[in-house]
């Protein structure tokens, strides 16, 4: 049957296993709209932002390991999806982005609506195609699913001009392969790679394992514990991998970094051995490279080999993909207990109690993080924006599962929390999901409450409201002599009326004794649920390490000290 | 002065690509002396050949970088092995009855090209390594240089260091 473009891009989504779509239609893309009608199996999720569109697509992904699918139209649409790239290529996320262009006569003559997204986008995707005969539709999309979810994902864009999508039809052929003689990601790892790994990891008197967002999207989280439990090696986790270990597990030691707890830098400070699992030695987990895990070879096992000697010196860099890499290792690591530096670290872990939470007669919003734990019993999926709270998000809640938290780690993209949670509960509707934002990154995306409503998507939203620009008056406090210039939020509004004017249920939290109510009266509210927590203005994340600094310029909780004995 | 290091990359020649490469050694800081793209023999592919400053490190990460885009199929750095260099120069330079002879015969030194000639200036085409066109500008700058084109280098590895 002959078919047009738009049809063609339908057969194609189906062919790859896709079933949701975020989007928000347009003039050059309405023809794909049109057909996209008439495929029911294709559900379409309608956003009020495009924005929302790719990041819902980016939470799906998280959520579920599959290529998360978003559309838009032709120019402002197209540019409106740029941020929800960036953060999904930066956390190397598998999305796919089907824009509609101008006719092919128009393209270079500013016509309305047109804008050269395939030029835009180029620094922020993986890859990008500009479509321009119907007969490439197919195979361009058939490489795209393959290009975003092997090797490294990342998000793909696919820019289709409107005389492509309704203009000639031809016959529909799905092909058998993808031809790419540029790509080819790695499997398997090198075995001499993988022996000298061994040796190390045998040797050291005082490992860590340093595991990173590559352990959730190679699925290895199973061996990632054999490997930690086998020779006794205490695991921290980066932003980007908690969930890989349960924070149940006694070698889980938290989070590094620049808003990590102490003992989990300290640990690495003092380690012989940094064994980094898709990880990528980010700048918030490194602070000065140059006084990085100073005494510590360096075992880093990673799919991209951009990233071995990038930022830190591979002395035993494994190019492969991680299951696999790990499933090589296990075998040639001996089992060991390093019963010394076992009771070191828990020394560290006694002497910097990072997650003490004073008394305070004003609400703090690490007590609402940890409450919201102790509500989920830790089984919940998190999904946050980024800031203050998106720092307490991480550090407060008891993570027990592979991909529960879902947060934008290497782009920082502020509002990333509405449409990632509406992304991430469609993704898994059996889970439950809170969205936690600031009322700063709220206030970026809060109109795609809408979305949650008309597509009765529960996702029950948590605002840490401290009517500021949180993390930016941190630093203006500390490092800015208290200029508290443009981070002070005095025009916001009434959350509470405004959940309500979107027919949605709000809540006011201002007291601690309220709080476990109100997270339980939201839950078992059926549908989206806003609640508000008015939380203490000037509240600082520790510990920190100032950008550019070392742990050894940690600041620390002030009254943490009354807790150690 | 910095080490330049010649990097031959072999690309689809798709919609883009160029664009593609030179975003991404802007947007990564790294230091373009040349750049110079052309089909090969098989029309599907382009070789790209680029120089680039900078040290050890920052040549592994080009590489690497380069190699990681899609359309990139394969990337070697012949800086490393024995290579065959070459890069076209015109060079319009100021010449008058008085300077057009000595100018001649710089050229013919050079084994280079007269291609223009006209009462005030004379183009000439030269080609060779590196060093050579930095040469004949040099010894034709005290005559006055007008305009320079230059091709920027291309580059094969050669065969016959390897066998």
């Amino acid at each position: 049957m002959e078919m047009t473009g738009a049809e063609i891009i339908c057969e194609s989504l189906l062919r790859e296993g896709v079933d949701t779509i975020f989007g928000l239609p347009g003039g050059a893309v309405l023809p794909f709209y049109g057909a996209l009608s008439g495929y029911p199996k294709l559900r379409h999720i309608l956003v009020r932002h495009e924005q929302a569109a790719a990041m819902a697509a980016d939470g799906y992904a998280r959520a579920t390991g599959k290529v998360g699918v978003c559309s838009a139209t032709s120019g402002p649409g197209a540019t409106n999806l740029v941020t929800g790239l960036m953060a999904a290529q930066m956390d190397s996320v598998p999305i796919v982005c089907i824009t509609g262009q101008v006719p092919r006569a128009a393209i270079g003559r500013d016509a309305f609506q047109e804008t050269d997204i395939t030029g835009i986008t180029l620094p922020v995707t993986k890859h990008n195609y500009l479509v321009m005969d119907v007969r490439d539709i197919a195979p361009a999309i058939k490489e795209a699913f393959y290009i975003a979810r092997t090797g490294r994902p990342g998000p793909v864009l696919i820019d289709v001009p409107k005389d492509v999508l309704a203009g000639e039809k031809i016959e529909f052929e799905w092909p058998a392969e993808v031809d790419l003689p540029g790509y080819n990601p790695p499997g398997e790892p090198d075995a001499r790679q993988v022996r000298v790994a061994a040796h190390l990891i045998n040797q050291a008197e005082r490992p860590v394992i340093l595991a990173g967002h590559g352990v959730l999207i190679s699925r290895a989280w199973d061996e990632l514990r054999e490997l930690a439990e086998k020779a006794q090696i205490p695991v921290i986790t980066t932003l980007l991998g908690i969930g890989a270990m349960s924070t149940e597990h006694v070698l889980n030691m938290g989070m590094p970094g620049m808003h990590g707890m102490a003992y989990a830098s300290l640990a690495i400070d003092r380690s012989d051995l940094v064994i980094a699992l898709g990880a990528r030695f980010d700048d918030r987990v490194t602070g000065r490279l140059s006084d990085f895990a100073p005494g510590a070879k360096i075992i880093h096992v990673d799919v991209d080999a951009t990233e071995f000697n990038k930022n830190i010196v591979a002395d035993a860099p494994v190019l492969g993909d991680l299951k696999d890499s790990l499933r090589a290792l296990i075998p040639m690591v001996q089992p060991n207990v390093h019963l010394d530096w076992i009771k070191e670290t828990d020394t560290l872990r006694a002497e910097h109690p990072s997650l003490f939470i004073r008394k305070s007669d004003v609400l703090l919003p690490q007590q609402v993080m940890k409450q919201i734990s102790d509500e989920t019993n830790g089984e919940a999926i998190i999904v946050t924006g980024v800031g203050q709270h998106q720092m307490w998000a991480a550090q407060h809640y008891g993570y027990k599962e592979p991909n529960s938290l879902i947060t934008s780690g290497g782009s920082g993209a502020m509002g990333f929390e509405v449409p990632a949670a509406l992304g991430a509960k469609v993704g898994r509707p059996e889970k439950t999901v809170w969205s936690i934002a600031g009322d700063g990154g709220f206030q970026m995306t809060l109109c795609d409450l809408a979305t949650a409503v008309e597509n009765k998507i529960d996702v029950k939203y948590a605002i840490l409201n401290n009517g500021s620009l949180g993390m930016v008056r941190q630093w203006q406090d500390f490092f800015y002599d208290k200029d508290f210039f443009a981070t002070i939020y005095s025009g916001n509004p009434d959350f509470v009326k405004l959940a309500e004017a979107y027919g949605i249920r709000g809540i006011r939290v201002t007291k601690q004794e309220d709080v476990a109510g109100a997270i339980q009266e939201a839950m078992e509210t059926p549908g989206p649920v806003v609640v508000d927590f008015v939380v203490k203005e000037d509240e600082f994340v520790y510990p920190m390490i100032p950008a550019g600094e070392s742990v050894h310029e940690m600041l620390e909780e002030p009254e943490a000290e009354s807790i150690i004995s | 002065m910095a080490q330049k290091h010649t990097i031959s990359a072999l690309v689809e020649n798709h919609f883009g690509v160029l664009c593609r490469v030179a975003g991404l050694f802007s947007s990564r800081g790294f230091n373009i002396d040349s750049l110079s793209v052309g089909e090969t023999e098989d029309p599907s592919i382009s070789r790209m050949t680029i120089v680039v400053g900078g040290d050890d490190s920052v040549l592994e990460q080009v590489v690497k970088q380069l190699d990681r885009v899609i359309d990139v199929i394969r990337v070697i750095d012949i800086t490393q092995g024995a290579f065959v260099e070459r890069e076209l120069m015109l060079i319009k330079v100021k010449a008058d009855t008085t300077t057009r002879a000595e100018i001649i015969q710089i050229a013919e030194v050079f084994r280079a090209h007269i291609v223009d000639v006209c009462p005030r200036s004379m183009t000439i085409e030269v080609t060779g390594k590196n060093d050579k066109i930095q040469a004949i500008i040099g010894m034709l700058s005290s005559f006055g240089i007008e305009e320079i084109a230059r091709t920027g280098t291309v580059a094969l590895l050669r065969d016959s260091a390897v066998q």
